[in-house]
């Protein structure tokens, strides 16, 4: 357990639905080195995971695909930055937005989540090789 | 995931168990779906449901529907603590039945 945490690790995964299991193992595993409450700890891997599955969902539209993405942890004086990169279609910043809540349907919520969960989600244009970087970002107090 | 289908009453009971995301979304419509689409009462046990993400919400949402649509209905029973703080989340304690 880190009190003074400063962590920053990074994992590649292959793009696909199949790989959700392994980024929730290894946002696990990151988070176990925190000393933070295990509620929040459980929404960050959700976020986390919700992400990984937009990629998943929407960059690749569930093509099959060789393609690795990266996600990266990193936590300096209590700001915990995730940053997400894939090589998949440019991400249209304009037509990303979640469902109305009160709409009750399947589907379009995974934004919601991380929204509800996160205290900032920014994309930008990935640096080559990447297309696109979601960086999710938010204060923790340890 | 793994599950089990037992029949009380005329009443479905599936025990889903483990962690239910977009990996395994299609094989939980494929056993819930065709106990609603045959009319009958469906109680989804998720005592043993560790994790649940935006896809197994839809999967509810979408059952729920089904059986209002067709005259049934879907109760969520015995509901762990982690999935039912993502249903709370997504604002649905009082449109999904939880029992």
């Amino acid at each position: 357990m880190n009190n003074l945490a400063q962590i920053s690790e990074q994992r590649d995964f292959v793009v696909s639905s199949s790989s959700l299991k392994d980024v929730r193992s290894f946002s696990r595993e990151v988070f176990e080195k925190v000393n933070i409450d295990q509620d929040l700890k459980d929404e960050l891997v959700l976020a986390i995971a919700e992400a990984a599955q937009n990629i998943v969902k929407h960059a690749y539209q569930g093509e099959d695909t060789d393609d690795k993405m990266e996600i990266k942890i990193s936590l300096e004086n209590g700001n915990l930055e995730i940053g997400f990169f894939d090589k998949g279609r440019p991400v249209e910043k304009d037509k990303i937005r979640h469902r109305k809540i009160d709409d009750i349907k399947p589907g379009g919520l995974g934004t919601f989540f991380i929204q509800q969960i996160m205290d900032a989600v920014v994309f930008r244009e990935g640096e080559k090789p990447w297309i696109n970087h979601l960086i999710l970002s938010k204060k923790i107090d340890y | 995931m793994s599950y089990k289908v037992t029949e009380e009453g005329g009443i479905s009971i599936v025990h889903l168990d483990g962690e239910i995301d977009m990996d395994v979304t299609e094989k939980a419509k494929e056993i819930i779906m065709p106990l609603i689409e045959a009319k009958k009462e469906v109680h989804l046990n998720l005592k043993e449901v560790q994790y649940m993400d935006s896809s197994g919400i839809s999967v509810l949402i979408e059952s729920h529907q089904k059986a209002t649509e067709l005259g049934t209905k879907v109760i969520l029973k015995d509901i762990s603590k982690s999935v039912l703080k993502v249903i709370m989340m997504a604002k649905l304690e009082q449109i999904l039945n939880l029992g």
